[in-house]
């Protein structure tokens, strides 16, 4: 254990507002603690550069998964087994069910939140490729009042996003239009489980009934890992729509899949490994589109 | 809060530890497992890696599986812990323990109190659970020794004596 | 084999219940009255000499204990074999973490602070960091050309093959470091006390490993210096000679400041700092008949050993005597050499070097099978020792071993050949391909030639007041079983239950040094040891005339106890006798080098993803002849672990290296086997006996270390058609090689260091 427990101050306000209030009147000063699975890793091996902390863990605002007609709203402090364990995010957004059940292990799967995944942003987050494919809008919250905004561009750069310091992600929205679409979702690490990904793919696929055969008739493709932050292949979703899914298409895919990301060489893995992997699962998702009968 | 240099910034936290109320006074980022093992002198529960990987540090916080390394004090106030030391109710060890001294579960013992405890919150979602659940749930608990098919085996026997 | 009570059923583990129960207790679970904490100051660069050590003004000093070379007492050198090593670096630094200064401080939290506020100036020096350029001696950092040891083996005439060869067939093969990864890491509690001198205690396999160095570092008599064992959570060989550095300076932090002190690492400090296996280089020459049959070759097997010579010499003459496998070699020319480089030191891990050649012999067999045209399992049936045949050394197999039937029945178990007719089709489409693999092997058990009769090794057995009987050994126990089946073996002997009897915790004040706790030699030949000297007490009752020869377990205490009241106590102690036979020429390096073998097969079912380029292992067959399984859950339990860790030596494991230091030394990073990555290890023994060990057992705590990493590599050859020659084999290897082929270049995966 690599820091002073004796240096470190942490608070508890209990309250959603108690915390506004702090982060309001004290900008800059108070790191917000969720689950601590990404905070404490690094308090323990002495690189966490904040002296104070204040938790939001358990915040009641915080908790909770709201079912509407159109819309399911997420709470940012719902852990990951929350999020495998509902039923209806299991069965209507089962890429971020999946997300859920490879990041870390049980245990930090009870502790990790989904709010915590996004505002870590770590570009090898299991969650966000997921919230990409299926167009999250985050609600966030300071005193001033709750903003709502796209995730897509959430994330500017290497571990910067377009939050204000006095703010906090208060839930996550995704809507609820993606029943008979194929949800593709595959995690590349470097075991089965408990790994940080190397590629993360997470994709969403639907097909129509075109004149001679089956074309795409939507498709989002969101990848992690390969780039500073996660990435939704626009382009490749242009060329794609409206397409058969055949040889020329995915040959084409994979050659613009690589020219899109930009990964690197790093501790756990290259970056020609990543290229190549990443345009193989890309690959691989439209091989399934292909044969998912997914129509319209 | 008295101000000495010692106690300046320490807190009091309580919470019940296997069915007991307890009362530390630490500083609110002192990690669980420390509170544990220092303050509560309750040594089971160890120390692995410090970074949340080796699931050796595992305890039940309200009946939840988690790494007690990668959680500070003050989240602790309020919650019923459940470590090792709490399975057993006196001589009279839990199907989990007594299946792991049948099947070989336990070798050198360091991630044992870990892994028995991810096996009961296993078990408690999944009274009869697959290889594959087995394998799942217990992904958390790194094991040196035994290459995990005791572990499994030991498991899949408790599972088999408390039938749901 | 002999009618047993206890031997061959699988008893409860001695000190199972504390383990289930968490009251076990661990060195970082101990505390003294008025324990400090320590922690080490170490080098921040490969090699240089340091200039200049400054201690931040701004820190208050007042409170810490600070040791330097200087303040050592005895030889600053972590006596063991060379004695190269320097416990505190005194002027001069050869590896990066090298230890400098020690710390103490009441407060644990204090010290972190405290390393950071030590600065340390160094003049740097060019570093070697790999065996080449080691042996490239542009810069000499050890002796005079960089060689800690070379050994020779020569059989035959090698030189006369050649031209009768129908094939020579040429490979190199290169495996990686490996990390033990105990879960538990290093950490020791000293205490001095003038007129007791100094009581270490713990986390170790070898407390008089740790007595010896002791006494030279602190300049102490025997009888001044005690050792203690604590409960161990794995080892490994990774606690095999470590523990003495970090007891020494423990050790010395006590005698600077008259407290007990503990050092405990974290995983970081434990996994850049401590021993790892010694990566390897092995480069075979074969000469191949028409047949199949080897008729000679050479083979060049190089270890890096790291910056000190410390166990190198005894990995590499292990590796040495193992690089030719369980075959028959009419010929050979085996050169063994070890190499310093400017890293810690490499030492002790499962195997000790044998799974380093054996890897390269059974991914040649493999390849001398493809140049001559014959399938992996017949050119070993071809080439297999037969009862006997010599040894690379010459050592004749003096038992009924048929390593071709023990083939058969591994090929058999595993559906080898059905399963490979079924991949040739399934491969044709879709990403996943599936192979085969087999690896053939023997591992020697105890020491090397003449280590055990210089290990002299003692055993007791004590017959205590309360009736009950003791084992005193310093063999220790961290989960393979020691205290288990030594108590069996006692058990066995005296025709005692096996409640009855207990074992001393190993404590050098306590115990007989019975050896260290390595070289699979625990069962074999201590248990042969416990056995004699249990047979001892047993007769010193007899011939008192208080016990017939056939009693009962009342009997026994009751004859026990009048005898302690009579004589005052009852012990029996064993000493080792080399067998009658067992001849080893330690100049010429040749004869019996192990009383005996065990021998295995090992057949891998892996499938490689090409959409990821990942290996899966999916099914694991391990068949091994083990003389007599003593204990069948702790036997299995052996293999299961160390095929495990073999699947990660194959894998997963891998050591990345910056000038000389380990940038993943945390688990994130560093990737072992989780309980999802592995498939049932499916295990089968089978006993021909021994008569060199207790009720027939072999040492098999090694053994299955040195089949998974060939066979894993021999099914992805089978699987994808391509070589690959070096280990550890990542999926960014695998991916590295496919797109090479397809693009048809031909590549190396010979990865660099």
């Amino acid at each position: 254990m690599r820091s002073n427990p004796a240096d470190c101050e942490l608070i508890a306000p209990g309250t959603l507002q108690a915390v506004l209030s702090l982060l309001s009147d004290e900008p800059g000063q108070w790191l917000p603690i969720a689950g601590g699975t990404d905070v404490m890793v690094q308090y323990a091996a002495g690189n966490l550069p904040a002296r104070r902390l204040v938790s939001i863990w358990n915040l009641p605002e915080l908790r909770g998964i709201v079912i509407s007609p159109d819309e399911i709203t997420i709470g940012a402090g719902c852990t990951y087994t929350e999020l495998q364990e509902h039923d209806v995010i299991a069965r209507e957004l089962p890429l971020l069910a999946s997300a859920a059940r490879w990041t870390g292990g049980i245990a930090n799967q009870n502790r990790g939140t989904l709010g915590g995944n996004i505002v870590n942003a770590s570009p090898a987050a299991d969650s966000l490729p997921a919230l990409l494919a299926y167009e999250a809008e985050l609600i966030l919250v300071s005193v001033r009042g709750e903003r709502r905004v796209p995730y897509l561009g959430f994330h500017t750069d290497y571990k910067k996003m377009k939050l204000a310091p006095d703010e906090l992600i208060r839930a996550i929205c995704l809507g609820r239009r993606f029943s008979n679409y194929l949800h593709y979702a595959r995690k590349v690490g470097a075991r089965d489980a408990q790994a940080i990904s190397k590629v993360c793919v997470a994709a969403l696929g639907r097909l129509r009934s075109g004149a001679t055969g089956s074309v795409i008739d939507d498709v989002r493709i969101a990848l992690g890992s390969v780039a500073p932050v996660p990435l939704r292949l626009t382009e490749v979703e242009r060329i794609a729509k409206g397409k058969p899914v055949g040889p020329e298409l995915v040959q084409l895919t994979r050659k613009m899949t690589t020219g899109a990301i930009q990964p690197i060489d790093d501790i756990r893995s290259t970056a020609r490994y990543r290229s190549a992997v990443a345009g193989n699962l890309v690959a691989e998702f439209l091989q399934q589109l292909r044969g998912s009968g997914k129509t319209v | 809060m008295t101000h000495s240099p010692k106690n300046r910034g320490k807190c009091e936290i309580s919470l019940m530890v296997n069915g007991r109320p307890e009362t530390v006074r630490v500083y609110p980022m002192e990690r669980l497992l420390d509170v544990l093992r220092q303050e509560l002198g309750l040594t089971g529960t160890k120390e692995g890696c410090g970074e949340g990987e080796c699931g050796s540090c595992s305890v039940l916080i309200d009946g939840k599986l988690v790494n007690s390394c990668l959680i500070p004090a003050l989240q602790a106030e309020g919650t019923n812990l459940t470590t090792i030391e709490g399975l057993a109710e006196g001589p009279q060890l839990h199907a989990l323990q007594t299946a792991f001294l049948e099947c070989g579960g336990a070798q050198c013992g360091i991630c044992t109190p870990g892994m028995i405890l991810a096996a009961c919150q296993l078990l408690e979602k999944k009274p009869n659970p697959t290889l594959d659940d087995i394998r799942e749930g217990l992904s958390g608990n790194l094991c040196r020794c035994t290459g995990y098919m005791q572990i499994f085996d030991a498991v899949m026997e408790a599972a088999r004596r408390n039938p749901a | 084999m002999t009618e047993a009570h206890i031997i061959g059923k699988s008893v409860p583990r001695k000190e199972g219940r504390d383990k289930v129960t968490g009251a076990a207790r661990y060195i970082d679970d101990i505390s003294l009255p008025g324990m400090l904490y320590g922690a080490t100051v170490r080098s921040r660069i490969p090699r240089g000499v340091i200039k200049k050590i400054s201690f931040d003004p701004q820190f208050d000093w007042s409170e810490f204990v600070i040791v330097a070379a200087n303040d050592i007492p005895g030889k600053n050198c972590i006596a063991l074999i060379g004695d190269d090593q320097p416990c505190l670096a005194d002027g001069m630094v050869n590896h990066p973490e090298e230890p400098i200064l020690l710390l103490a401080h009441e407060g644990r939290h204090m010290l972190r602070q405290a390393i950071e506020a030590v600065s340390i100036e160094y003049e740097p020096l060019p570093a070697v960091f790999t065996i080449e350029d080691s042996e490239r001696r542009s810069q000499v950092i050890w002796g005079t050309d960089n060689i800690f040891k070379t050994f020779l083996i020569a059989k035959g005439e090698v030189d006369s093959v050649w031209a009768k060869a129908d094939y020579i067939v040429e490979g190199e093969y290169t495996t990686g470091a490996q990390e033990q990864l105990y879960i538990e890491n290093n950490g020791v509690i000293a205490s001095f006390d003038a007129k007791q001198g100094i009581t270490v205690w713990g986390s170790l396999q070898c407390p008089y490993y740790v007595h010896k160095a002791l006494m030279a570092l602190c300049d102490l008599p025997a009888e001044k210096v005690r050792v203690v064992q604590a409960e161990t959570g794995g080892a490994f060989g990774g606690k095999e000679d470590y523990p003495s550095m970090i007891a020494g300076h423990a050790a010395l932090l006590a005698m600077k400041s008259g407290r007990p002190v503990k050092i405990v690492y974290d995983r970081l400090e434990d996994m850049t700092a401590t021993t790892k296996r010694h990566p390897s280089r092995t480069r075979h020459r074969t000469a191949v008949g028409k047949d199949g049959k080897i008729l000679g070759g050479e083979i060049d097997f190089t270890i890096d050993g790291g910056a000190y010579a410390t166990l190198s010499s005894v990995v590499l003459s292990r590796g040495t005597i193992h690089a030719g496998g369980p075959y028959y070699w009419p010929n050979v020319r085996i050169r063994g050499k070890a190499v310093a480089t400017n890293t810690p030191p490499h030492g002790a891990f499962r195997g000790f070097g044998a799974p380093q050649s054996l890897f390269a012999m059974e991914r040649h067999m493999n390849r001398i099978a493809q140049v001559v045209g014959l399938s992996p399992a017949e050119i070993r049936r071809r080439n297999f020792l037969k009862p006997g045949q010599t040894t690379t050394t010459e050592q004749t197999v003096r038992e009924e071993i048929d390593l071709g039937k023990l083939l058969d029945r591994a090929v058999d178990l595993s559906a080898h050949d059905a399963k490979k007719a079924r991949f040739a089709q399934e491969n044709e489409a879709g990403s996943i391909r599936r192979g085969m693999g087999i690896a053939a092997f023997l591992h020697g058990a105890g020491f090397t030639g003449s280590g055990e009769r210089y290990l002299a090794s003692v055993v007791g057995v004590e017959g205590c007041a309360d009736g009950t009987v003791r084992v005193l050994v310093s063999s220790t126990e961290f989960g393979q079983g020691t205290n288990t089946v030594l108590c069996q073996i006692a058990a066995e002997a005296l025709n005692l239950p096996y409640d009855y009897i207990r074992i001393a915790q190993p404590d050098t004040n306590q115990v007989p040094n019975s050896g260290p706790t390595v070289a699979s030699r625990t069962a074999m030949v201590v248990g042969s040891l416990v056995r004699s000297a249990a047979i001892g007490v047993r007769q010193t009752l007899t011939a008192g005339g208080t016990l017939s020869t056939s009693y009962s377990p009342e009997e026994f205490r009751a004859a026990c106890r009048r005898h302690i009241t009579e004589h005052g106590e009852l012990r029996s102690y064993a000493h080792y006798e080399v067998p009658a036979g067992v001849l080893w020429d330690d100049l010429k390096y040749r004869g019996e080098a192990y009383a005996t073998y065990a021998w295995a097969v090992y057949v891998a079912e892996v499938a490689v993803d090409l959409s990821t380029y990942s290996a899966r292992v999916e099914d694991f067959v391990a068949l091994q002849e083990v003389g007599r399984v003593l204990h069948p859950i702790l036997a299995k339990g052996q293999i299961a672990g160390g095929v495990a860790q073999g699947i990660g030596f194959a894998l997963y494991e891998k050591v990345v290296w910056q000038n000389g230091r380990m940038q993943n030394g945390q688990m994130t990073n560093y990737i072992m086997p989780a309980s999802s990555d592995l498939p049932q290890i499916r295990i089968f023994f089978e006993e021909m006996g021994n008569i060199h060990g207790a009720y027939g057992a072999k040492g098999i705590g090694e053994l299955p270390m040195d089949g998974p990493a060939p066979a894993i590599v021999n099914a992805i050859e089978d699987a994808l058609g391509t070589h690959f020659d070096s280990i550890p084999l990542l999926p960014e290897d695998i991916f590295e090689a496919v797109s090479a082929e397809s693009n048809g270049e031909l590549v190396s995966t010979n990865t660099k260091r």
